[in-house]
């Protein structure tokens, strides 16, 4: 892990101290954008801790956002409990959800392509339980009342703004925790696991404890993302909650930005946010069905082909960090 | 038990094999693809997509019935697949997983969206007379085009198997597949027989959507559906294990007309994907495939 040189501090800084003024600075239509930006580039980070660190590649994500998203609005749609109590219930479902994905795969030595189908089938089957389960309005959907100008932060209701410095905050929390978690000894077993899981079982890295670990911090922070998402959108369906898209959609970030690296999830998010963004102003010009996606399908293979490891590697030999 | 309740299980489960041995032609491509080169095709329903409009085109614009439009599709997949394999795939074989998947869902992206922008968001479907007609076989009932579909795909099927196992190429394609440096060193172009491989895979799914198209309706929606519905089927059959596929359609096939007539529609899938979860856990080498170093 490089050391973080002053240059890039300050850089950090600068960056933070931007996006701590942009809602002054930016229209609906700009911050909409930025929160997006956050939104992956925060589930993204939660995601590359597992698939990033240890190396175990999980496309049933959306298990763990739909969850957490479920649980917390789910107890304020019934109960009326808010989601700061309810976050706990929804980060305790997906980690209960993460650690019989995590241990049925591990301790059943699946890898790979057999371990990503393993989670995407745990996710589907969610699914379909959930769109049957009548405390979650099956698929007819949940929906959260919306007040038009209440601000009530103790039950996260509220504007743009309000959602805006929540998942700022969660994306920079999520940035430092990865820092400090890939400093750590945790991290360096989860390196040592990546690379080569046997060598480091051999040289006595605890590596089904590692792996738990990974998949469980990883589901309880993308958990989070679940239930923001959920206040912020202010429904749910379960046929989007734990879509397949859903979950690849949150392992683009970290793959196109820079798999394993601390700025990838970022760097993929405002890159591919922005992309989108643009075809789908462009789609709507043309107003042809599909095109937008057309566009973003030929952007992600031309940037697989000629950044398979990602942006942010190239981008930072670039600037002359590491 | 009622009478009624056998007849219509039976009726059920007869109209499922038929279904599902088109599904396990749609898998067959999957599994070739993987067994050979251990490249997940994550864009395989987005090709058997395109399969089921080609041939819905076929038909539409040029009155071209599935018959005569099955081997064009099956002949342009081949060729697609197999410059494909050339220009996209061959520099990701030995990439890592997340790339692999990565490149092949911006080409499932860009095929079902095609899709879209070409024909529209409405689902497609053609009239053929033969959809009104039915065998009958003692009390059971078979609609004639779900039989005539089952019947080719699995001569299909058997083709493929005589291709694997007659011919000189086939036999190349297994050796490669067996020991990819013992290939090399006894002089097979490995990239060649690659490029066919994914062009046979290719030519199963596309052949496979042309059946399709006589027995549901297409919309670029059921891309990813079909997607997972395949991995499913060679999962549980056994990756890279030819009658592993076509017995894990057979079986996903029947499960998923036995749940629609027992539970809700909706809670069709559940079984098959409980079904992969058991597989994965307790013979993640499928029922029928041979175990290996994973």
């Amino acid at each position: 892990m490089s050391r973080i040189t002053p240059r890039v501090m300050g850089g950090l800084a600068i960056l933070l101290a931007l996006l701590l003024v942009a809602p002054a600075l930016l229209g609906g239509y700009g911050l909409s954008v930025l929160i997006l930006v956050l939104y992956f580039a925060y589930v993204g980070q939660a995601w590359n801790i597992m698939m990033g660190f240890a190396g175990q590649l999980s496309l049933g994500h959306a298990l763990y956002a739909g969850l957490g998203g479920y649980m917390a609005a789910g107890l304020y749609f019934h109960y009326g409990i808010g989601p700061w109590a309810g976050m706990f219930v929804g980060v305790a479902a997906a980690v209960a959800a993460a650690a019989v994905v995590g241990y049925l795969g591990f301790r059943f030595s699946l890898a790979g392509v057999y371990f990503a189908l393993l989670t995407i089938a745990f996710a589907e089957f969610t699914r379909i339980g959930f769109d049957n389960w009548p405390w979650t309005g099956e698929s007819g959907g949940m929906f959260l009342r919306v007040e038009r100008g209440v601000t009530d932060v103790a039950n996260l209701r509220g504007g743009p703004v309000l959602f805006y410095y929540v998942i700022l905050f969660l994306a920079v929390a999520a940035f430092v925790l990865c820092r400090l978690l890939l400093e750590s000894r945790l991290g360096r077993y989860w390196l040592a696991i990546r690379e080569d899981a046997e060598a480091a079982q051999a040289v006595g890295v605890p590596v089904l404890k590692c792996k738990m670990l990974a998949v469980t911090i990883s589901a309880a922070l993308t958990a989070l993302a679940g239930v923001w998402n959920a206040f912020y959108y202010n429904n749910l369906f379960p046929e989007t909650a734990f879509a397949m898209g859903r979950s690849i959609e949150i392992t683009l970030a970290p793959i196109i930005g820079g798999l394993g690296t601390l700025f990838g999830p970022f760097v993929g998010a405002v890159v591919l946010t922005g992309l989108g963004e643009i075809f789908t102003a462009v789609g709507d010009k043309l107003d042809i069905p599909g095109i937008k996606q057309v566009f973003y399908g030929l952007a992600l293979l031309v940037i697989v082909m000629y950044r398979p490891a990602g942006i942010w590697p190239w981008l930072a030999a670039r600037l002359g960090i590491k | 038990m009622s009478q009624d309740f056998l007849l219509s299980l039976a009726q059920a489960v007869s109209k499922g094999l038929l279904t599902g041995m088109v599904y396990g032609l749609m898998a067959l491509g999957l599994s070739v693809i993987f067994g050979v080169m251990r490249v997940v095709n994550f864009a395989h329903g987005e090709m058997m997509v395109v399969g089921m409009y080609l041939a819905w085109m076929a038909f539409d614009a040029l009155q071209v019935p599935p018959t005569l439009s099955l081997p064009l599709v099956a002949v342009l997949f081949f060729v697609i697949g197999y410059l494909l394999q050339r220009t996209l795939i061959q520099p990701f074989i030995t990439r890592p997983e997340h790339q692999q998947f990565l490149l092949l869902l911006a080409v499932g992206t860009l095929l079902a969206n095609a899709c879209l922008a070409i024909a529209g968001p409405d689902s497609r479907t053609i009239m053929l007379d033969s959809q009104f007609d039915s065998y009958e076989l003692g009390p059971l009932v078979l609609d004639a085009v779900r039989v005539h579909a089952a019947v080719v795909a699995f001569a299909i099927a058997a083709l493929l198997w005589l291709f694997f196992t007659r011919t000189r190429t086939g036999k190349s394609i297994r050796a490669a597949a067996d020991n990819h440096m013992g290939a090399l060193v006894v002089g097979l172009d490995v990239r060649r027989l690659y490029a066919i491989t994914f062009g046979v895979g290719a030519a199963c799914v596309g052949a496979a959507g042309a059946l399709m198209i006589t027995i549901i309706p297409v919309t670029p929606f059921l891309a990813s559906e079909y997607t997972l519905l395949a991995f499913v089927i060679v999962i549980v059959g056994g990756l890279g294990s030819l009658s592993g596929a076509l017995l894990g359609g057979l079986l996903i096939g029947v499960s998923e007309a036995v749940a629609g007539l027992l539970l809700q529609p909706s809670l069709k899938s559940m079984f098959s994907f409980g079904l992969l979860i058991v597989v994965l856990l307790l013979r993640p080498q499928g029922l029928l495939g041979r175990k290996e170093a994973r």
